[in-house]
């Protein structure tokens, strides 16, 4: 197909570079510099999508990010799929693939589009709720259904193979938008010196310059826009970021910006010297200063049928004109309430094509534009508006009335002009979207029939946005903006002198946003006010006389502005419909919260680098490599991969642990113990401190000793636990479970900080600089012998004893404590010497049956002990005494440790609490589910009191059957008798309440 | 009965140590030539790291500080007291703690001469097997910065001779300025693996050189 | 995101850097024992949450460790100031005049 709408000459495309590309596939050709919408509209192509609700046909509206209709499925392979792409902002590239999000089965013949005929006047906002909802039952039925009709774009179902990333930015100025404004403000801040990011959404900068009529020093306005980009490109603390949309503005001047660096190159990021590039970058700026440069967006005027494929906003018309040269159309008629619009009517008649008239809502127009039309033997057609289009597939004619805009009536004839596209333009609403991120809730001006920005601390508009107009007042209010952000940085701005611009009178704009037409709004035929989410203006009456008087509400209720379009084209119509049905004023009415992100942004740019493999650091142990080589099964515990369980051939995890159990109970078994907490204590006042910080008593620990130690938060909950050495007099060395190091050293600031700094101590972690290895069974001192000068006899170094001295040559220190209740060396050493102890040790251990162990194991082992991990068999609201450990309190102590008081509260004394009791299953096979709740009577039934539940469950070799901890209202009263744990499934287990000590109570086979 | 456990955690001989990324994979595409690398990677492993702690309102600390390490003990956020030649450094990492890393093996005998110096409430704790010292030099270094960290790592911001902790990527690191091209991070063991592989990742696109 | 002053580093950093720790100025009752179990219990779980100035404590996490006071503004987000542990506010919704909803 020939680009039968592209002129031969002029626009800012590149006539000797055709690229190829498809549609819905159609293959189609364009040049570089196109926008896929632009290059569509050369083509001819009319229908690019079906409409939300209704499936209309519909065609493009608009050149930029307000686009509603011509959003586009991108990608030519599975895993390239983008949806939601404005194809208004999409550039071509050789090989584009794009096509329509909506119509079902395709977008010429949809099936929905004949419910939509038929139902059409049938659909009021609300439709498929009031339709659908019930039966409630059946609703998952008909979503699937109306979903797949009605949706917008797809993700993809392959992986994405491209990258992004993230990068954190810092500047005195940010601007976004680079126009006129923007650009001038850009220019003042970097000449400067001040550190300056210039974004902007589109393939160029230069925003409204590059389609303007007025010329700049006496020059093209482009030329001005390449000139001023040159210099601030060689500035060195100046960023131009093109193709960027500050898609969100956060607290304290943090903007995020979304850069698309290949997305106009190809279908999936280009390679450069081998290297992936990255597709997206998300820039996190802190700027000093924003200046908000964003512009405006024309407004369409809302008439009946206003949304088939040839209506258009009248810049746009300009746009394509001018920057691709596509005269998207043969006759056109223009209806407009303000004088800037007429440059679409003059930029067609240029371009060679027939202007069929000029519709002003106005009733007595004049300005320079108006009289250069007149000039030009342009039929003006004054007091009068279209009030409908009239064609299926392509505006046929439209339907021209005088109207009575106090009135809100039709007052005259209708006329019907034959033509294929009618370009409108109800006035230029400033784009206060991102201001509005922030919360700043827009302010209207009546001068400007617009919202502008709400206040915001470190904000500047300029420009469009600010209500500034005329070419000339923007460049001056640009070049202020930039002046007052330099001050508010403490810089001072060199001066400048503004370009010349010719002033352009125009006269003052009419207020019109709804057309009246002939019939009322509920009989005429429908008058878009929202295209992309079908929302017209008898849907906004209906929800006002539904009761819906709060435009949040009305938002809600009729779907205006939602999801990507975010109000950008219809919602200062629909609030000015609402207000006019509800007898108010714009104002009054107020506008909806606009949210971020201002356009949509692919979930790659949201993750970066996050992902994959860097999605959460994975922290490793000094002897990681050794576990990974013996087939390690790995846990993630806190982000700490752990050794889970070390399968030998075919083993199951079941048959792993339970030769690992007995490996520990009859040999020796060794455990990578490295990331338990380790926080090293140093100072005077360090005991005292302990004595605060732990429930039991450190004032007796002599040196050389180690204890374990149960922490409670203020509420007298337990929050870790763990094991101390004393190592000397002023010093401790405090471990803490794995997933609660970091927090427990932070609670040992703040209490030292905040509320006890007359302390003399110090902490610091030592996790990361100490490997540990915990060696356990009856043979540990044999094989441990064989390698330390300690003295490891039960005499010199007995049990809870620590001892410093050498370990296959490396300096250690070695505690004799246990987690497994058997013969027990934990050996610390500096981690950079960790893997040469770990291999001595199984050099020397394969006589004594040395196995290596996981987690998995290690949980077994401790509950048979009774030993709680906390976390698991706690949840915050376990205090000591419930779990039995009595004799880990020191209600003695005289300072009230934390935790202390609240135990003597009467919720902590109840003898009802949650105790912790052994659970062992009538089934002795039977492993209980870890979570499963209990209950007295197995006949009881639904709902019965639960009380209590499962915390570890595992089956033990050692013992020959399974056994449970858990958590039993009144569980020490409880030894003996048996409890019910029904299952989701319906079967009702059984168990016995026995002591938590399953194995070795007395201890011992620690004690030898 | 003593107030404190010091002792040298280095072995007499024999035993081979192994730094925090010695299973470290590098998996993205690199440059062969560090000329025409736009970021070199190099880790100095093994290099001795004591956390210090004290009173800088108390000058006596302050001296015994300068005495045992021969450097100024900074007293505020930012500027690095440090040695190249003699490989020694010391770090403000808050009003009462400094970092100070010292050449390989020689931690123990600083530790002793430190606490020589020193009196009263004070305290030096070893971390040399806890943290390693990456070193990034190149003309991209500061875009690669930019990707893993908040901090405004500018010039006019960050200047040679500065040194913060900030968060890097989704862990933390200690970033410093050593010369006009050439930063150090100093990160710890456990996160050595994640954020060596994540700099080289984020570095790919402008050529990335691992010193080995 | 939230632009913070740490009062011992003596400069912004980022908000990832820090941690909220909740409502500034809890002191612990100096005699626990000596406290009624009601005024334990307001010590450990009321909060104030107001609307306009709230005093909140930080935590600099991965700066200097150190803890330390904001007023912030609970619907603006804006910090008035920033100040040491044990040191007291010299933005008080007394001080500026501002109502604080109770």
């Amino acid at each position: 197909m020939s680009q039968r709408n592209r002129i031969e000459q002029g626009g800012r495309i590149d006539r000797s570079r055709p690229l190829r590309f498809s549609f819905n596939g159609v293959g189609y050709q364009g040049f570089a510099g196109d926008t896929l919408a632009s290059a569509l509209l050369a083509n001819g192509v009319d229908i690019v999508n079906r409409s939300f609700k209704y499936a209309r046909v519909r065609g493009i509206v608009a050149a930029g990010a307000e686009e509603p209709n011509a959003v586009v499925q991108l990608g030519a392979t599975e895993a390239s799929q983008v949806p939601n792409v404005r194809a208004t902002q999409q550039a071509l590239y050789d090989g584009l693939t794009a096509g329509s999000t909506n119509g079902w089965p395709n977008v010429d013949r949809d099936l929905m589009g004949v419910l939509g005929k038929v139902g059409g006047k049938f659909m009021p906002p609300g439709f498929y709720y009031k339709t659908f909802m019930s039966p409630a039952s059946m609703w998952p039925k008909y979503e699937k259904y109306i979903r797949k009709a009605a949706g917008l774009g797809r993700s993809p179902r392959e992986r994405d193979p491209d990258i992004y990333d993230h990068i954190n930015r810092h500047c005195d100025v940010l601007v976004v938008g680079a126009g006129p404004a923007g650009l001038a403000a850009a220019l003042v801040a970097g000449r400067a010196g001040a550190r300056v990011i210039l974004c902007d959404e589109q393939e160029e900068m230069g925003g409204s310059l590059l389609d303007s009529r007025e010329p700049i020093d006496g020059r093209p306005a482009a030329d001005w826009v390449a000139a001023v980009l040159q210099e601030l490109g060689a500035m060195p603390d100046v960023l131009l970021l093109p193709r960027t949309t500050a898609n969100g503005y956060h607290d304290h001047n943090f903007v995020t910006l979304h850069e698309r660096r290949t997305e106009h190159l190809a279908d999936l990021a280009p390679a450069q010297n081998g290297r992936r590039t990255v597709r997206a970058r998300m820039h996190r700026v802190r700027a000093g200063q924003v200046i908000l440069a964003t512009g405006t967006h024309e407004r369409p005027l809302v008439y009946a049928n206003n949304d088939v494929p040839g209506n258009m906003i009248a810049g746009a018309v300009s746009a394509y004109i001018h920057r691709y040269a596509v005269v998207p159309g043969q006759r056109l008629v223009l209806s407009t309430s303000n004088d800037h619009a007429y440059r679409a009517a003059l930029d067609w008649r240029e371009a060679g094509r027939e202007v069929v008239a000029i519709v002003d809502a106005r009733g007595n127009p004049e300005g320079d534009l108006v009289a250069e039309a007149r000039k030009r033997g342009i039929r003006i057609i004054t007091g009068s508006a279209v009030i409908e289009t009239r064609g299926s597939r392509r505006v046929s004619s439209a339907l021209v009335a005088k109207i009575d805009l106090a009135g809100f009536k039709v007052s005259g004839a209708v006329e019907e002009l034959a033509c294929d596209t009618v370009a409108s333009s109800g006035g230029y609403s400033p784009v206060v979207h991102l201001a509005a991120h922030t919360g700043a809730r827009p302010e209207w001006r009546d001068d400007v029939l617009g919202f502008v920005p709400g206040k915001v601390k470190g904000m500047i508009p300029a420009g469009g946005v600010n209500g500034v107009m005329a070419l000339a007042e923007v460049l001056a209010d640009g070049v202020e903006a930039g002046c007052r952000a330099l001050m508010e940085t403490g810089m001072k701005a060199a001066p400048l002198r503004l370009p010349e611009v010719r002033r352009v009178r125009e006269g003052k704009a009419a207020a019109l946003y709804q057309v009246p037409h002939v019939k009322p709004a509920m009989r005429a035929p429908k008058q878009f006010v929202d295209q992309q989410n079908d929302v017209t203006a008898a849907g906004i009456e209906l929800a006002t006389r539904e009761g819906f008087e709060s435009i949040e509400h009305v938002k809600r209720y009729t779907g205006m502005g939602f999801g990507t379009d975010q109000g950008k084209l219809g919602n200062i119509n629909g609030m000015a419909i609402a207000a006019r049905c509800l007898g108010q004023s714009i104002p009054e009415t107020g506008t909806t919260v606009f949210r971020p992100n201002y356009t949509p942004i692919t979930f790659g740019a949201v993750a970066g680098r996050h992902c994959g493999e860097f999605f959460d650091p994975r922290r490793y142990t000094a002897l990681h490599a050794w576990h990974v080589e013996h087939g390690a099964k790995f846990e993630e515990v806190g982000q700490w991969m752990r050794p889970w369980y070390f399968p030998r051939g075919n083993e199951t995890m079941h048959e792993a642990v339970q030769r690992e159990c007995r490996a520990v109970r009859e040999n020796v078994g060794i455990l990578d113990a490295s990331t338990l907490g380790k926080i090293e204590i140093q100072g005077k006042d360090a005991r005292e401190f302990l004595n605060r910080l732990y429930t039991n008593a450190w004032t007796k620990l002599d040196v050389g000793k180690a204890r374990y130690g149960l922490m409670c938060k203020d509420d007298g909950m337990i929050m870790d636990d763990g094991v101390t050495a004393c190592l000397g007099e002023n010093h401790f060395h405090m471990t803490t479970t794995t997933g609660g190091a970091a927090g427990v050293l932070d609670w040992m600031e703040m209490w030292h900080q905040t509320e006890w700094p007359e302390l003399e101590v110090y902490f610091n972690s030592v996790t990361d600089h100490w490997a540990a290895m915990a060696l356990n069974g009856p043979n540990a001192r044999k094989l441990l012998a064989e390698l330390t000068d300690i003295d490891l006899s039960k005499d010199k170094f007995g049990f809870m004893d620590w001892r410093e001295g050498t370990v296959a040559g490396v300096p250690a220190r070695v505690f004799r404590i246990s987690f497994t209740g058997e013969l027990s060396y934990e050996i610390n050493v500096q981690a950079n010497h960790a893997m040469h102890v770990w291999k001595a040790l199984f050099e020397k251990g394969e006589k004594y049956g040395l196995t290596p162990y996981g987690t998995e194991t290690m949980h077994v082992l401790r509950a048979e002990k009774g030993f709680v991990i906390i976390g698991q068999d706690t949840d915050g609201s376990v205090t000591p005494e419930d779990l039995g450990m009595q004799w880990c309190v020191g209600y003695k102590k005289p300072f009230s440790w934390i935790g202390r008081r609240a135990l003597s509260r009467p919720d902590t004394r109840r003898t009802d609490r949650k105790q912790l009791v052994g659970l062992k299953p009538l089934d002795s096979k039977l492993v209980l589910d870890e979570g499963a709740q209990i209950v007295l009577d197995k006949e009881v039934k639904i709902p019965m009191p639960m009380v209590g539940h499962v915390t570890s469950s595992y089956f033990s070799p050692t013992l020959g059957h399974s056994f449970a901890l858990a958590l039993l209202k009144g569980g020490s009263q409880r030894i003996g008798q048996t409890v019910y744990l029904p299952m989701a499934d319906g079967r009702v287990h059984a168990a016995e309440v026995v002591s938590p000590v399953f194995y070795d109570p007395n201890g011992e086979r620690h004690h030898v | 009965m003593s107030d404190l456990s010091i002792f040298d955690l280095n072995p007499a001989a024999g035993a081979k140590p192994e730094s925090p990324l010695a299973m470290t994979r590098v998996t993205v595409a690199t440059v062969a030539s560090a000329a025409k690398a736009g970021v070199v990677v190099r880790e100095h492993a093994f290099l001795g790291h004591l956390i210090l702690r004290g009173r800088a309102s108390d000058p006596a600390f302050c001296a015994g500080v300068e005495q045992a390490l021969g450097l100024p003990l900074p007293l505020k956020m930012g500027p690095l007291s440090r040695d190249e030649a003699r490989g020694v450094s010391v770090q403000w990492m808050s009003p009462d703690e400094w970092l100070v890393i010292v050449p390989a093996g020689s931690e123990f005998a600083t530790e002793k001469r430190l606490r020589e110096a020193l009196s009263g409430h004070y305290a030096v704790m070893n971390v040399s097997g806890g943290q390693t010292v990456l070193e990034l030099s190149g003309p991209a270094v500061r875009d690669v910065l930019m990707k893993c960290t908040p901090y405004d790592v500018h010039p006019g911001h960050f200047p040679v001779g500065k040194a913060v902790s900030s968060v890097f990527a989704k862990s933390t690191a200690i970033i410093r300025r050593v010369a006009e091209d050439r930063w150090e991070l100093v990160i710890r063991r456990s996160f050595a693996d994640y954020l060596f592989r994540w700099v080289l990742d984020a570095s790919e696109e402008f050529g990335v050189h691992v010193v080995q | 995101m939230l632009h913070i002053y740490c009062p011992y580093c003596e400069e912004y950093r980022e908000e990832e850097e820090f941690r909220p720790k909740g409502e500034a100025h809890i002191a612990r009752p100096a005699e626990p024992e000596a406290t009624s179990d009601e005024a334990w219990g307001d010590y450990l779980f009321f909060r104030k949450n107001p609307r306009g100035l709230h005093h909140e404590q930080w935590y600099h996490a991965a700066g200097c460790r150190k803890f330390f006071n904001a007023t912030r503004d609970t619907v603006s987000y804006q910090i008035l100031e920033t100040y040491k542990a044990g040191q007291q506010p010299t933005v008080t919704a007394a001080a500026s005049g501002k109502k604080v909803a109770k």
